[in-house]
């Protein structure tokens, strides 16, 4: 990984069209700005992780899924019968 | 065209359903053609179904029929993304991570599906600014009035 030191205010380019500046340091956080174009996704890392794990985790069940929804379904037809 | 799905074996479907994801999804960036299938015996779920392999598949539900008052705005990079040009372009879907017993199933609301129904494009979208849960309960409690 490439270490660079950096004053507030002050940037790192990644390519010629990505600016990460450091705005503030605050204790152990510090808040970057970052410029790139609209179709770079930025996202906290840990954020997308949780997002990553969560797909994965909805994409293999392994329960019989159709059946569940099947029972839940007429559960559900017979819960509002009894209304 | 022929495809395998995950839950509904071999389907024949006609290829203008075929939703492209350009950029994947977080955990399958390969994946980039969808289709969503409806779920026999259960009109509140569809499946978005990998055209490219048989065994991804989502659970997928309505957003606003388990929360009605979800809302959220749409960055300008995925609408140029997207090509979304009017609101009525836009549909929004939630993937469901489905448990057993079902009441302990959850939907995504930090993650939504965003698709772009006439131009047949699709995006997980990730809510960066705004505080919803990646699993929500889905309790018959929290659905909307008058159902």
């Amino acid at each position: 990984m490439l270490v660079l030191s950096r004053k507030k205010n002050e940037s790192i380019l990644i390519g010629s069209d990505i600016e990460v500046k450091i705005l503030a340091i605050e204790g152990d956080q510090i808040k970057l700005g970052v410029a790139a174009p609209s179709d770079i996704e930025i996202y906290r890392k840990e954020l997308y992780e949780d997002i990553l794990k969560e797909n994965n985790q909805a994409a293999t069940i392994s329960i019989d899924v159709l059946e569940l929804l099947q029972k839940s379904n007429e559960n559900k037809q017979t819960d509002s019968l009894e209304d | 065209m022929q495809i395998k799905t995950k839950y509904l074996g071999d389907l024949s479907i006609h290829e203008d359903r075929v939703i492209q994801f350009p950029d994947g999804l977080p955990g399958f960036p390969n994946h980039k053609q969808f289709i969503l299938l409806e779920l026999p015996g259960n009109p509140v779920f569809n499946i978005l179904q990998s055209i490219q392999e048989k065994d991804l598949a989502f659970i997928v539900t309505s957003p606003y029929h388990f929360y009605s008052s979800y809302a959220f705005d749409l960055s300008q990079s995925i609408i140029d993304r997207l090509q979304i040009e009017t609101e009525s372009d836009v549909d929004v879907l939630s993937i469901v991570t489905i448990a057993e017993p079902f009441s302990k199933s959850t939907i995504n609301l930090k993650a939504p599906l965003i698709f772009n129904i006439r131009k047949k494009y699709g995006k997980q979208y990730i809510l960066n600014d705004v505080d919803y849960p990646i699993k929500a309960p889905m309790t018959s409690s929290q659905k909307v009035k008058g159902e």
